[in-house]
């Protein structure tokens, strides 16, 4: 006891096995992107002067302008709906509440599929306008959907919901002190919105937006099927078609050059200021009431994301659902079903965990070296699934053959292959893709809690491990259960490493919906499709119910 | 909280010892290209059969390549199946794959449409012609793929991205008859005469085709074949607006890539490995693809679907496809030059 109260005034004294332990599970997170970043050092011959000759500067434009694209459609979609649904009262608001987020189960390539099924030049839209005016090609204008506006839009309905969400959690989690005191300096909603309220959430927003912007670096399917050359299709293009991996790796490499620009300013605008909530006091919110034409103007902003990011592609999945649906529901499709759903709760559990052991190992000791492994455990959210699983590949197949070849050596016993191929396998890889997620959610949850709340607790003398578990764990339920369902909703909707890493005989839902919509046969991937979303909307109501509650379950 | 990776170890016991361990029961284990849906009902059948256990892994050729280069020679996979020539060239080249010697192989599959040292096969040839609609365009005004460079197709002619194999195939087997230099002016032309930029897949080019965007496709025959019988009326409709039109008869012939299969270095059921190539390449199995994915047998004398039929005979660019592996990578160097996206 006694030693315990010597070293409680100095926390950062604490023993060093947390920060061992980060660093060392953070570098093993890190490896297949650091395999990746390995291929920098070899040389990939002249190609690098043919691709800044031909393609290289598209590549950098289009990626460029598609981030600055999702940056402003998620920032207007997420935090308008979000500020309107938390602080203002207008119809259907409890309603938008949670359909808000339910954009989130859509993965973005099966919208993207779904929409040009529908507006492109030979789909049912602008057949039907041309039957009505008699117009052939080229006598009007239309928006091509398959363009980088296009993707935008596309990338934005389904992207905005991580705004949204993280944005709403810190509407809801701010002081009604501080909104409260606006009032009465005699702010009206707007100006408490513009200079309070935003400025105090906009560590949740950054947080959400720079989830939106990796997910946008790291999508190939959208961007693939639109015809857009950014650095993904760039770096599928250099190694499979031009068949250089070293080239492609560093393109790879260069990719993540735009990760660290984002990380370091999502770090920067933090390191501004600190946001600490100095009071737990909240009480019921008062919203502000909308009526008339302001309460018609936010029902019609809160509708037109929930639309055409989820009723409209639903609506056209479960039409062509419809068609095939006697044919493709067997025992087959409910295998698929289970394996989904229990690789995406697997990966979601362990991901928590890994999440809550860095994130809090960084709060006790936030040396460099701490920092920077966390950091690098979270990169490998913003590298393109296939990317990351070669990253793997390579490591294991290596480390597997070495294994055998010792045994074999010293035993004259082959091990053949232990990791490679496996389950295990592949969930490494969904955390080293997926860690940021949960880190993310971890990391701002923890944030808002005051660091004097550690020191009492620690001079009490506990230790680290029960301060975690009896002090933080409870405040902290919130945005773990977030963390866990994000993790399970975007490994639901995987494909990539999915594909190349799975054993012998085991499918899930995005291999089957990939299968045939490669094929471009929509109708018969739409049962399948349609399954990955509902089977996501059930986590995703859950998180939405659990913010709202998390609110009110706060301490008086 | 100490004991995640100790879970994560026992996880990932517990699925080993879930999986099908190799052992008594004879098994092939296969990583394929070809989506379940085009090669799973000719596994079953297989083991049906021969009571040969067929354990599978589909997905994209370069990844499952890389998997296999990684795994070495402990690789569990014994055949790897593959949607197009470049890719079985470049296993072959990395070292993974090991020759068969079989007469029946041999026998059943044209010299063109196998390795000269056995180490892949070719089990279905995917033709990709000209396609025209119907009324727009006459056939006699078609000619060879070189043609459409021609001005005269100004804004006329709808293709995918280069980013697809298909047409890295088609433009090698361009460089391969006519010369780079030459490809790559053609290469402009063609893109100077497309309709719209490049997007979509094939059948894309099909629908735009018959919707008035413009009036030549370029498309494997298959696509068609699988637009006519789709549950979507719109794709149903919009195939039966296309006629094929076979290009360069009068010289080298259309060009042709195949799907094929290879013996990985490692593997360690060779026999059963064999046995399931030569049932792919057998009547039975030949016949399944023509009808049920349009694609067109192998081997010669196995009977075509109506579909097919119809279409009519075509003489098949007769040069060995291994050549156009190897000009693979120049082939998207030249589309990246001419800016076809």
């Amino acid at each position: 006891m006694i030693n315990a109260t010597v070293t409680a005034g100095s926390p950062r004294s604490r023993p060093g096995y947390w920060a061992w332990g980060v660093i060392a599970l953070a570098l093993t997170l890190a490896l297949p992107v650091l395999v990746v970043l390995g291929f920098l050092f070899a040389p990939a011959g002249e190609v690098w002067e043919h691709l800044a000759a031909t393609v290289l500067q598209d590549y950098v434009v289009n990626s460029l302008w598609l981030m600055l694209g999702v940056a402003v459609g998620t920032l207007i979609g997420g935090v308008g709906t979000a500020w309107l649904t938390s602080m203002c009262r207008f119809p259907g608001r409890g309603l938008f509440e949670w359909a808000l987020l339910l954009p989130m189960a859509m993965p973005a390539y099966i919208i993207a599929y779904t929409y040009t099924g529908l507006l492109d030049f030979a789909g049912p839209v602008q057949t039907l306008l041309r039957a009505w005016s008699g117009w052939g090609y080229g006598d009007y204008w239309f928006p091509e959907i398959r363009s980088l506006p296009g993707a935008v839009v596309m990338l934005s309905l389904v992207l905005y919901p991580y705004v949204y969400l993280l944005a709403r959690a810190a509407f809801l989690g701010q002081s009604l002190c501080v909104l409260d005191v606006s009032r009465t300096l005699g702010n009206g909603p707007w100006r408490t919105f513009f200079t309070v309220a935003l400025p105090l959430a906009r560590p949740g927003i950054v947080a959400g937006l720079s989830q939106a912007l990796m997910e946008t670096l790291a999508d190939y399917g959208t961007v693939q099927y639109f015809g857009i050359a950014t650095f993904t299709t760039g770096i599928f293009r250099t190694w499979f078609g031009l068949g250089n991996t070293v080239a492609a790796a560093q393109l790879a490499a260069l990719l993540l050059g735009f990760i660290f620009l984002l990380i370091l300013l999502e770090r920067l605008s933090r390191r501004q200021a600190r946001y600490h909530q100095t009071s737990q006091r909240h009480q019921a919110i008062r919203r502000y009431p909308l009526r008339g034409w302001r309460g018609l103007v936010a029902f019609v902003f809160c509708l037109i994301p929930l639309a055409l990011g989820f009723l409209l592609p639903a609506g056209q999945l479960a039409a062509w659902a419809l068609e095939v649906a006697s044919t493709s529901l067997d025992a087959a499709f409910w295998r698929l079903v289970g394996h989904s759903l229990g690789l995406a709760a697997a990966a979601a559990l362990l991901a928590l965990l890994l999440a809550l052991i860095l994130g809090y190992g960084q709060r006790l000791r936030p040396t460099p070296g701490v920092t920077l492994a966390v950091r690098v455990a979270g990169l490998g959210y913003a590298v393109p699934g296939t990317v990351i699983a070669v990253g793997v590949i390579i490591p294991f197949g290596w480390l597997d053959n070495q294994i055998d070849a010792w045994m074999r050596a010293t035993f004259g016993l082959s091990t053949g292959l232990l990791l490679s191929g496996t389950l295990a396998a592949l969930l490494f890889t969904y955390l080293v893709r997926f860690l940021a997620v949960s880190l993310q959610t971890v990391e701002s949850g923890l944030g808002k809690i005051r660091p004097s709340m550690d020191e009492s607790a620690l001079s009490l003398g506990l230790r680290p491990g029960t301060v975690l578990w009896r002090v933080h764990l409870p405040i902290l339920r919130g945005s773990l259960f977030t963390a866990l369902l994000l993790v399970f909703v975007d490994v639901l909707k995987e494909l990539p490493a999915t594909l190349i890493l799975r054993p012998f005989n085991f499918n899930t839902l995005a291999v089957r919906v990939y299968e045939l919509a490669a094929d471009e046969r929509l109708a018969d991937a739409a049962p399948a499709a349609l399954a990955i979303v509902f089977a996501g909307l059930a986590p995703v109501i859950l998180l939405s119910r659990s913010i709202t509650r998390s609110r009110h379950a706060q301490p008086h | 909280m100490p004991c995640a990776p100790v879970r994560l170890i026992a996880a990932g016991l517990a699925t080993l010892a879930a999986l099908p361990l190799p052992a008594l029961a004879a098994e092939v284990n296969i990583y394929s290209a070809r989506s379940e849906e085009l090669i799973k009902p000719l596994l079953d059948r297989f083991a049906q059969e021969t009571g040969v256990k067929v354990n599978l892994v589909t997905g994209k050729e370069d990844a499952l390549l890389q998997r296999l280069q990684s795994e070495g020679v402990n690789s569990p996979a014994d055949l790897l199946i593959t949607t197009d020539v470049g890719r079985l060239h470049r296993a072959k080249e990395a070292g993974v794959t090991q020759a068969v010697i079989s007469p029946r192989l041999e026998s059943a599959i044209p010299s063109a449409y196998r390795d000269p040292t056995g180490h892949w096969f070719g089990l279905t040839l995917r033709a990709r012609p000209i396609l025209y609609v119907e009324g727009k365009v006459k056939p006699e005004e078609l000619s060879t793929y070189e043609d459409l460079a021609n001005p005269k197709w100004k804004g006329r002619i709808c293709i995918r991205s280069s980013d697809n194999v298909y047409n890295q195939s088609l433009v090698a087997s361009l460089i391969a008859a006519d010369g780079a230099e030459a490809t790559e002016t053609w290469a402009k032309g063609l893109v100077a005469n497309l309709a719209r930029p490049p997007k979509g897949g094939d059948r894309d080019q099909i629908l735009a085709a018959a919707a008035g965007q413009c009036d030549l496709a370029i498309a494997n025959t298959y696509y068609l074949a699988g637009m006519l019988t789709a549950p979507e009326a719109n794709q149903r409709e919009a195939a039966a607006k296309m006629k094929v039109f076979w290009p360069n008869q009068a010289g080298r012939g259309v060009h042709v890539n195949v799907s094929g299969a290879a013996l990985t270095q490692g593997a360690k059921n060779k026999a059963e490995a064999v046995q399931l190539l030569e049932y792919l390449s057998g009547d039975q199995a030949q016949t399944w693809y023509a009808e049920t994915n349009g694609e067109y047998p192998v081997r010669a004398g196995v009977p075509i679907s109506a579909t097919l039929a119809a279409w009519g005979e075509f003489k098949a660019d007769g040069i060995n496809l291994t050549r156009l592996g190897e000009l693979n990578g120049e082939a998207v160097r030249l589309m990246d030059r001419a800016g076809w996206k």
